[in-house]
Parts: structure tokens; sequence; C-alpha cells
């Protein structure tokens, strides 16, 4: 993007003076870093490098009367739906029906783990963020609960705690006061499990509508079937690159 | 200086009296593990700033094998009710809770967190064990005494 600059004339302007030392500074700051924190060991990290996780929901066979993926998803994470407004919204089923023919259209949507999140946008904490590997997460320890997340997210994939909860999942913590939304399974992602628990509950039915994997990865089932099949985003018109993708819609 | 003498002679007989000992310390059951190699001192110190600090690495870096990991402290320090199932942070006897409530520091962690280990959690214990069959009679010995 050009920002059009009124000190265009000027040799080095107030802007490119405060760019360049910004840069400067960067540079030193990061090798101190490096140098300080890792001390030539390498990094544990649990991420794989370049990875870009997401995926595939083919609605065309996801029957409507099935909910294998919200009852694994609620079983994994440790929620429960009441029926209420206040339900958690990590993973649900919709019905889609276009006005014109009357074809009606089953799927299950969670968030979408967008390249450009609204989520982060928004947050005034920091706490909803985007990791490395593509998925978008809210980090509780400084959530504050102001739900600006949830105005901001288009698939209304964000949920808001109302009251204490004992008993969670040891590996999927959540708690009062702050917002919750489907986490792609971060904790089988760093344990190599290479799966999310609403895709093998899918695939375990024998529909087999979803399908997980590193779209990064050219050689991955997934990064093959969206680059040989049609494929779309919800909302693609919005342009926030999702990680999630639907067939037949 | 008499009155002082007194007063001294008897905080002193406080001190080495079973009252002082077993009532008004923290009563903080021994876990299940490995004792800590850095020392329990170090823990009762450090615990928290590594806590805060290792739950970083793993929820934006997903490194998940870290030195404080509460789940694997809830585990290694789980203590059992009367019905032989691990106490939660609502009972006082919760080891985290036993000490947290005698220097009156509250412990947030549970408003989020399970206080209580889930079955499998069990195994990230167990390495520190040994795993041979000698190492885990020791242990066994070590912990039945």
């Amino acid at each position: 993007m050009i920002i059009p600059t009124k000190e265009k004339g000027a040799d080095i302007s107030r802007r490119d003076l405060l760019k360049k030392g910004g840069a400067m500074a960067t540079v030193t700051l990061a090798s101190g870093v490096t140098l300080m924190s890792f001390g030539g060991k390498a990094r544990a990290d649990g991420l794989k490098p370049g990875a870009r996780w997401g995926l595939l929901i083919d609605a065309g066979k996801c029957p409507e009367d099935c909910s294998a993926c919200v009852s694994a998803c609620s079983k994994e994470h440790g929620w429960e739906n009441n029926g209420l407004n206040t339900d958690p919204q990590w993973i649900r089923k919709v019905t889609l029906r276009e006005k014109s023919s009357g074809r009606e259209n089953s799927l299950p949507v969670m968030c979408q783990h967008c390249d450009e999140p609204p989520c982060v946008d928004v947050c005034p904490t920091g706490a909803s963020f985007k990791r490395e590997d593509g998925i978008v997460l809210v980090n509780k320890h400084t959530c504050i609960g102001c739900r600006y997340c949830m105005m901001a997210c288009p698939f209304k994939a964000r949920s808001f705690v109302h009251e204490p909860v004992t008993d969670q999942r040891t590996h999927s913590p959540r708690g009062n006061g702050t917002v919750e939304g489907c986490n792609m399974c971060v904790h089988k992602i760093d344990r190599g499990d290479g799966t999310t628990a609403c895709v093998e509950a899918c695939q375990a039915t024998g529909n087999n509508a979803m399908m997980f994997g590193d779209l990064n990865d050219p050689e991955s089932d997934i990064a093959i079937a969206v680059s040989t099949y049609a494929s779309v985003e919800l909302r693609a018109d919005l342009g926030l690159g999702l990680g999630v993708r639907y067939q037949n819609i | 200086m008499k009155t002082l003498l007194v007063s001294v002679l008897m905080m002193a007989a406080l001190l080495v009296s079973p009252v002082f000992a077993e009532g008004l310390l923290p009563n903080i059951p021994a876990a299940l593990g490995e004792p800590h190699p850095e020392g329990n001192e170090f823990w009762r110190i450090n615990h928290p700033s590594i806590l805060s600090h290792d739950r970083d690495l793993t929820v934006q870096n997903g490194i998940r094998e870290i030195d404080g990991s509460l789940k694997t402290c809830v585990a290694c320090h789980a203590v059992d009710g009367p019905d032989a199932a691990p106490l939660t942070a609502a009972s006082p006897e919760h080891a985290c809770v036993a000490c947290h409530e005698y220097v009156a520091v509250k412990i947030d962690c549970f408003q989020c967190h399970n206080s209580r280990p889930e079955e499998g959690d069990w195994a990230a214990v167990l390495p520190s064990l040994g795993g041979t069959p000698e190492s885990l009679r020791a242990y066994l010995e070590r912990i039945s005494q």
C-alpha cells in the first residue's frame, strides 16, 4: 500500500527518518532477543514451520440429521448446549436455503480461521490472536470479556462464557468471563495427531464430509482436493482469506 | 527484662511444640512423582513466574513440553478425597489451596483450568519415575513410607 505523504519533495522526510529509525531498532532488538533468550539452543517450537491448517467441508456429503461433528466437539472440549441464546458457538449445524430454487444445504459452521481475522483487529488487549500456523485463538489469560470480537466476527463463531465452569477438560481450559470459539483442536495439532475431533467423528460416521490438513503443503490431501475440485469460502466478498472451505453449497 | 525473658521462653516453647508444627503451618501433601531436582524451596518461590512465562510458550507458540505446565502440576500433586477421587480446588486439602490459604493468595488459575487431573494426565508424571521395574519398585517403596 502506498501512503501519500506531504513531504514528497524533501530529501529526507520526517516519515522516512522515523521509518528507517524504526527498522534499525527492530533489527537490533531482534538479534538481541535471539542471543539472550535462546543462547544457541534450538527452540523446541510446537508449530509446524510454514503450515496453514485448514478444513475442507463437502456440504453435499453432510446429511441434515447428522450432528456427529457437533457432539464430538462438545465432548472433546467439554461444553454443552442448553438451547439458550447464550449457548457456546464452537461449532453448529446451519441450514442454507437458496431463495430462488429452494435447494437446502446443511453444513457445520465454526471459526473460519481467517488470514486477516476481524476479531484480532478489534481486540483491545491482544487476547484474540492468530498463531503462526493460521489458527485463530483467544488467549484467555488476557481476555477481559469485552465481546468486541463476537460483534466483529461475520460467522458468529465466538461466544461468551456466562456461568462459572467446573470440571473442564484439562487440555481445553474455559472459564466464566472469557470469550471462546473453535481452536481447531490445537492440542491435537501440537501433539501431532494430524486431525481434529469433528473430522474424526465425521469420518467415523462414514460420511467423510470433512477433511483436515495443511493447505500450504502441496502434497497434503486437503491441498490436492482444494486445487482439483471447486470449493468456496463463506462470505468470500469480505476477502478475509478463510482457512475453512466448503464444497457443494 | 524479666517479662521479655519470659515471653522469649514462651515463644521458644511454642516453636518446638507439636501444636505449632502441625497446627499452624500448612499441611502440604506429598506429590506422586519424583521430587523437583531444583528443590521445593525453588519451586515455592518461583512457580508463579515459571507458570506465567511458560503458559505464553504454549498458548502462542504451541510448545507443550514446558517446565511449568499446570496440567502436570495438578496431576502430580493430586490429593485423593474420601471417595478416592482427586479433590477439587473447592477443598482446603487440595495441594494448591492448602498453601495458598495459608499465605492468603487467591488462585485464579482454576476459574478456567480444571483443578483435578483427567484419567490420561498421569502419563505425564510417569516418565519422571524412570520406567524400569527397579525404579518403579523404589518409587513404590518411597511412596508407601
